[in-house]
């Protein structure tokens, strides 16, 4: 671990501020909501980085589990009271998790992740042929020099919802005339997960492979579906060399609306998660809002924990694909839908594939389908615009 | 003693993802944020109802087993480190909010509720109720405060620690019975604890060695729309218990803090008394800081004292509660970590407090923050003598321990009484206490936990 990360683990306090959001009236780090232990809080895994250190914990299974149960949100980043070490709290786990990868002590599920990755070129473990099954039938060109690429990442091309918001999100730009162009079969995952899982190198190749087949393109706009993507392209592609402007698709999608996009009235109430990838890691909270305001008849009403204070839906740091977390009653996931329904909202609108398939399950596993339904952005923008 | 076949009947009484005997876990809950040693337990357990607490106090009551009660594990004197091994019970899964009586103002909590989650619940669903929040992160508890007779920002205005605000008491005895204490006992209301003979003194300031806290009834006060800070500043020493009266007298104030630090530097030797206003109209707070003001005229007139303009991130720092800014203490030497001896005293005593923290720390080479809070109308100051470390130091950690044990005999020197002390200051407490006091706590003690079962090792008399 970096000699910068080691000199701030004993600087922690473990006061626990970072447990909770802005009004304390939860815990808003899904690791500590879900296992309640306070080694599973980020002060208990600075100490524990320590003692690991130090030779006073061993890397064993326990220590796995607590290290790769951080779904990177930064909400504890967000919370912490130290000013000095705030701002590194998750890039210390992230570093732990690189040194647990060198040394052979991760998670079975992590190692699994990353091999299919390796093996694949997605952590579905699916044929490469099958990733843009998601656009059969919508007649949208692969990319030879339009004004952008629209990349669509793991989730989207091979989740079911993720597929539904891809064609979402594809139509609507096809529909408001967006030059656009998608890689297809010949798109790999972004990386940016398997970063936060700790497999730097793994993390390091598939950037400079999209930005080899992106440069070899001339792409260079790039639209991500998934805020997670956005993250990577926008932040650590540069770093290897990869500079591209990168937008999130809700940014292309609030400049349509109202122009190219006009949308009709849709009596309903919506209530918007913020995901962590878009809001706490890059500060984008009000475009997303914008859009949805832009529906005549929508009415927005918030989660008490919203922006930076959300509660993420536990799908970050790469539990999406390894389910460190588990199941259970005080999943994130699942406190997030009863949030929901708290609110009145009879949507709750996402702007993530990752936290669309997990509200949605959280949905089912809460059993509310009755009153409450998860919808991406682009999907209730589209129903506005035939209603 | 605490074997596996005790671990596998914990796991009947609680779900097994909540109980944990894992290094990992075991490793966090030996040691608290302070300087004390560490102590590892058996196992952890989180209880999600009385039920269960009461099961699991009949099962290490039955094979004689520790058990530690934890609330937020923040109170730095290792008061909820297991001594001697056995079962740290942490509540903090017990956190729902039971009851609030808008109309006789009280709270009814479990015992693993926050200050943070009550306060949130408050500010949302009865916006003009609040209640007194200690100094403390939000995580701290609720039961976790009362059980170490902890004060906060109501406890000027509003007559007391919050021990004292205490309405009733639902506490899981050693044997596993369940008691409930105050006028809850009897009728459906949990509004007082009079006029009954008064049990919840028995689980006050007895830091979870006579049983587990499982329900608090806790009072609550109207929440003024308006809130706002006065800070005095003298660098006469002597002069502050004189302030600090005329202050209190105008029964104006909401809560009133006097501080003392060699940080920033522009700020050394000044003494600060922070005087927190609240108000339900612009006339009301207008008046109220004129009134103040009138009664420390002929003071600042000599200009030898006065009021501090305060910049506005300084004013938004002592509006808020809790603070954020005092867990920022613990970096004050880049180690994360400080400790310090709260000792409860009389008012004319801050002065020499201070003198005496200053010679302390002076003597152990290590820095300080000193203050105090006024509990009730003057009746009493929550002093501390507060000592960042270096975690990593092992020399300073040192220094701190043993500037600790001499703080500790300063203030019983002084005429305080250490608050929520670690064992060598309860040791030093007890030695000096009444006989009959002490013999008293000791039968107590031999009635409510005859195995000596209850966080063994604190608060014991030989």
């Amino acid at each position: 671990m970096e000699r910068d990360y080691i000199d701030i683990l004993h600087r922690c306090f473990r006061c626990g501020w970072c447990k909770f959001p802005s009004n304390y009236q939860d815990f808003n780090c899904p690791a500590y909501l879900k296992y309640r232990f306070e080694s599973f809080s980020s002060g208990g895994r600075m100490w524990l980085i320590r003692a690991w250190i130090n030779g006073d914990v061993e890397a064993g299974h326990r220590f796995s589990q607590i290290l790769y149960s951080c779904v990177t949100c930064k909400n504890c980043v967000e919370a912490c009271a130290l000013p000095y070490i705030k701002d590194k709290l998750v890039d210390v786990f992230i570093a732990a998790r690189k040194d647990m990868v060198e040394q052979g002590t991760i998670p079975p599920q992590v190692r699994d992740y990353f091999k299919a990755i390796s093996t694949s070129g997605n952590p579905y473990r699916l044929p490469a042929e099958q990733r843009a099954a998601w656009a059969e039938g919508l007649d949208i060109e692969p990319y030879t020099d339009q004004r952008y690429l629209l990349y669509i990442g793991d989730v989207g091309s091979y989740d079911d919802l993720g597929k539904a918001m891809a064609r979402s999100v594809a139509m609507l730009f096809k529909k408001a005339h967006i030059s656009f162009g998608i890689l297809g079969n010949e798109e790999i995952s972004d990386g940016n997960d398997v970063a936060a899982a700790g497999e730097e190198g793994l993390a390091t190749h598939l950037a400079e492979q999209n930005i080899k087949v992106f440069s070899d393109k001339g792409i260079r706009r790039i639209i991500t579906l998934s805020p997670h993507s956005f993250h990577v392209m926008k932040t650590v592609y540069p770093l290897h060399g990869g500079r591209f402007q990168v937008y999130h698709y809700t940014k292309i999608l609030r400049d349509l609306m109202g122009k190219d996009l006009a949308p009709g009235q849709l009596d309903t109430t919506v209530t918007y998660h913020d995901p962590c990838y878009l809001g706490r890691w890059n500060g984008e909270y009000y475009t997303p809002r914008a859009i949805l305001n832009a529906i005549p008849g929508l009415r927005l009403v918030e989660f008490d924990r919203n922006m930076q204070n959300s509660l993420c839906c536990g799908g970050g740091g790469s539990n999406f694909f390894t389910d460190i977390l588990g199941t259970g009653h005080d999943l994130a996931s699942r406190v997030r839908i009863r949030d929901a329904a708290s609110t009145g909202a009879q949507i709750v609108a996402v702007s993530c594939p990752q936290c669309y398939r997990m509200l949605d399950d959280a949905l089912k596993a809460e059993g509310l389908e009755e009153v409450l339904q998860v919808r991406e952005i682009s999907e209730i923008v589209a129903d506005s615009l035939t209603a | 003693m605490f074997t596996n076949e005790t671990l596998s009947r914990i796991r009947e009484i609680v779900s097994s993802e909540y109980v944990t005997n894992e290094p990992e876990d075991l490793y966090i809950y030996s040691r608290d944020q302070g300087v004390q040693d560490p102590h590892m337990p058996d196992c952890v357990v989180m209880p999600s109802s009385t039920e269960e607490v009461q099961e699991i106090l009949r099962l290490a009551s039955r094979e004689q087993i520790p058990v530690v009660p934890m609330g937020g594990g923040l109170v730095l004197s290792g008061l909820s480190v297991p001594l001697k091994g056995g079962i740290v019970l942490d509540m903090k899964r017990m956190n729902r909010i039971l009851e609030i009586n808008e109309k006789s103002h009280y709270a009814v909590v479990e015992g693993g509720t926050s200050q943070g989650m009550l306060d949130a619940y408050l500010k949302k669903n009865f916006p003009h109720l609040k209640h007194s929040l200690p100094d403390a992160p939000p995580a701290a508890t609720i039961a976790g405060n009362i059980a170490i007779h902890g004060s906060g920002h109501l406890s000027q205005s509003q007559g007391g620690f919050h021990s004292e605000m205490v309405t009733g008491l639902e506490v899981v005895l050693s044997n596993g019975d369940v008691v409930k204490l105050g006028s809850c006992s009897t009728v459906p209301y949990w509004f007082s604890r009079a006029p009954l003979p008064d049990l919840v003194g028995l689980f006050l300031g007895w830091n979870g060695t006579t049983g587990v806290i499982t329900k608090v009834g806790i009072k609550l006060y109207p929440r003024p729309k308006l809130h706002d800070v006065l800070v005095y500043m003298t660098e006469d020493i002597d002069l502050a218990p004189e302030v600090l009266t005329r202050v209190i007298n105008t029964e104006t104030a909401e809560d009133i803090n006097y501080a003392l630090s060699p940080k920033p530097d522009y700020l050394n030797g000044f003494q600060m008394m922070v005087i927190n206003i609240t108000a339900n109209s612009e006339d009301e707070m207008a008046l109220k800081k004129k009134i103040i003001r009138d009664v420390l005229k002929d003071l600042y007139e000599t200009k030898e004292s006065g009021f501090m303009p305060v910049p506005p991130n300084m004013k938004t720092g002592f509006l808020e509660a809790p603070q954020k800014a005092l867990s920022k203490f613990a970096d004050v030497r880049r180690g994360g970590g400080f400790e310090y001896v709260g000792a409860i005293m009389p008012i004319e005593r801050i002065p020499d407090a201070c003198r005496a923290g200053m010679e302390i720390t002076a003597r152990h080479g290590i820095t300080y923050s000193l203050g105090a809070r006024i509990i009730g109308k003057g009746h009493c100051a929550m002093f501390f003598f507060a000592y960042p470390f270096n975690r990593v130091d092992a020399d300073e950690v040192e220094k701190v321990k043993m500037a600790l044990e001499d703080t500790n005999e300063a203030s019983l020197r002084l005429g305080g009484i250490p608050w929520k002390a670690e064992v060598q200051g309860q040791q030093l407490i007890l030695k000096q206490m009444d006989p009959g006091t002490y013999s008293l706590m000791k039968r107590i003690r031999e009635v409510l936990d005859p195995a000596g079962i209850m966080n063994p090792g604190n608060w014991e008399v030989s």
